[in-house]
């Protein structure tokens, strides 16, 4: 255990123990920091100019959670129900562009949306004329659902793959209708699976930088896009990590939400 | 009654099929669009494996392809041994919480933190960046996975057999050479794996982490996807489609079959 444990503590706690510590700290003027106590690394977030990015990327990330949830809860629904060996195929077939080059399949985008892609083409073909899809807060969306949709995926399958079909059939016995079962059963028991998902979307699309670049042509920036220009090319890194420290924020906000969810779900099952 | 409740499910169907069509189309349409003739990449002119031959001889996308694969090779034997040792400790020896959390960190933090922290980090301790750079930000982030799978496959392990070991006057190393090791061997394969296909296609971290002499690949295709579509990547991108999934596929084989040995 020693030296995995030894090498985590320098490589991983160390650096993020840095990356908090600088928060506090004036910039350098070349990066790094000026060992000077201050708290407008702090302030500065709630500036206007920052607030409408972070405003923006809330807004972004949550249409592409929710779309994500509204996809895969009936996904991961059907899969459950399949014979042992399609489940497998299912999820492997979920699994699989997961697994490729996040790169390939943000450009993969670019290929369909592009002004003489795919989509424009057959839009064009309908007589519908060609409209502009890519570099929109759509496409931005598009790429981030199509990056995250398995993991949303995944831990509603779990989920819902763990209820007692017994539970449903009570409900159904007791005569309420398929509809009521699924808001008085099935959803609530599978919150857990709804919470983790909504992380494992959430976050990552709040933090990247790629997407809104190549699919939003830069006329989008989000938190990602912000926090990559502090270290990169502002050159402030005390701001930078000021807006990582918020990114883990939100993480740990919505992982405590997820465990007092499966708490409860514990308590009553 | 049940035929009832199917038919109330059908609709299901709609979205079910909805999301694989979302998931493999943009996949499909790349792989198509690699093997056109044309130059012009949307319409058809015939088949042709120009753009793949034409490949072979970029320079950088070589030099990019090697890079990768030193980093991804170091990193994922650094983050077996590493993430393998720390999974035995964890499971048989500690039970601290703490640990707990901080070998999983990797996995739940976004790439983007881990990235600035170990800029910030490699900075602090004036660090020069180089490929040895980027192969110890994968090895922290292989780690967290290698970790999470041989803990799985501990936990349901029997402890007998090295119990028995112990009794019989073997060392601890002998025992775990011997008796841990090798019933830990599937798993400790599909970290490897894991860490591997991991390790090669981050770009996040690498970015950060790399010197602009000595980019990895993602880096190269990054470069190159900014400036547009061209056939070039899509005959990449389908070469590193067929790496995947046949990676994917084969990790699901292995560990089933080496379960089965065992």
């Amino acid at each position: 255990m020693g030296p995995g444990f030894g090498f985590l503590i320098v490589f991983l706690a160390v650096p993020l123990a840095l990356v908090l510590s600088y928060t506090v700290f004036r910039r350098g003027r070349f990066g790094g920091v000026v060992y000077e106590a201050t708290g407008e690394n702090f302030t500065r977030l709630i500036d206007p100019l920052y607030l409408d990015v972070v405003i923006g990327s809330v807004k972004l990330a949550t249409i592409t959670t929710l779309l994500a949830l509204l996809l895969a809860y009936p996904t991961a629904y059907m899969i459950a129900r399949l014979p042992a060996k399609w489940k497998v195929i299912a999820l492997v077939a979920v699994v699989l562009p997961f697994w490729t080059n996040f790169l390939i399949r943000t450009y993969a985008w670019i290929v369909l949306l592009n002004s003489e892609g795919l989509v424009n083409s057959g839009l064009d073909a309908l007589g519908l004329g060609k409209i502009e899809l890519l570099y929109s807060d759509g496409a931005i969306v598009a790429g981030l659902l199509y990056a995250y949709l398995p993991l949303m995926i995944l831990p509603l399958y779990s989920a819902i793959e763990r209820l007692d079909p017994q539970l449903r059939e009570a409900s159904a016995n007791l005569g309420a209708r398929p509809i009521r079962t699924f808001w008085s059963v099935t959803l609530p028991l599978s919150l857990p699976g709804v919470l983790t998902g909504c992380v494992f979307v959430f976050v990552p699309s709040l933090g990247n930088f790629v997407i809104p670049e190549l699919l939003g042509g830069g006329r989008r920036i989000m938190v990602g896009n912000l926090i990559r220009d502090q270290f990169l090319k502002a050159r402030d890194w005390p701001f930078g990590s000021v807006l990582a420290l918020s990114v883990i924020g939100v993480l740990v906000l919505l992982l405590f939400a997820q465990a007092w969810a499966s708490r409860r779900v514990g308590r009553d099952a | 009654m049940r035929k009832n409740r199917k038919q109330g499910n059908g609709w299901l169907r709609l979205p079910f099929w909805l999301t694989y069509v979302f998931l493999y189309v943009p996949i499909a349409v790349v792989v198509l669009m690699s093997f056109n003739r044309n130059k012009s990449p949307y319409a058809w002119g015939g088949f042709s494996l120009r753009w793949y031959g034409q490949l072979l001889e970029n320079e950088k996308i070589r030099e990019g392809l090697i890079n990768t694969l030193i980093v991804a090779f170091g990193s994922t034997v650094l983050s077996t041994v590493l993430g393998t040792l720390l999974a035995v400790g964890l499971a048989r020896y500690n039970k601290s919480r703490m640990l707990d959390a901080l070998s999983t960190m990797p996995a739940l933090l976004p790439d983007l933190v881990l990235a600035i922290g170990l800029l910030i980090f490699y900075a602090a301790v004036k660090m020069t960046l180089g490929l040895h750079s980027v192969l110890i930000a994968h090895t922290v982030f292989g780690m967290a996975f290698v970790t999470a799978v041989v803990r799985a496959r501990l936990n349901h392990a029997d402890t007998s057999m090295e119990e028995a070991s112990r009794d019989l006057g073997a060392t601890p190393v002998t025992t775990f050479m011997r008796i841990t090791l090798p019933t830990l061997a599937p798993g400790i394969l599909a970290g490897a794996l894991l860490a591997f296909t991991l390790s090669i296609d981050e770009f996040v971290i690498a970015f950060f982490t790399a010197a602009p002499t000595q980019p990895t690949l993602p880096i190269v295709i990054y470069s190159m996807v900014r400036f547009g579509v061209t056939p070039e990547i899509n005959a990449l991108a389908t070469l590193l489609l067929a790496v995947s999934f046949t990676v994917v596929i084969a990790a699901q084989r292995m560990t089933k079959l080496t379960e089965a040995l065992s």
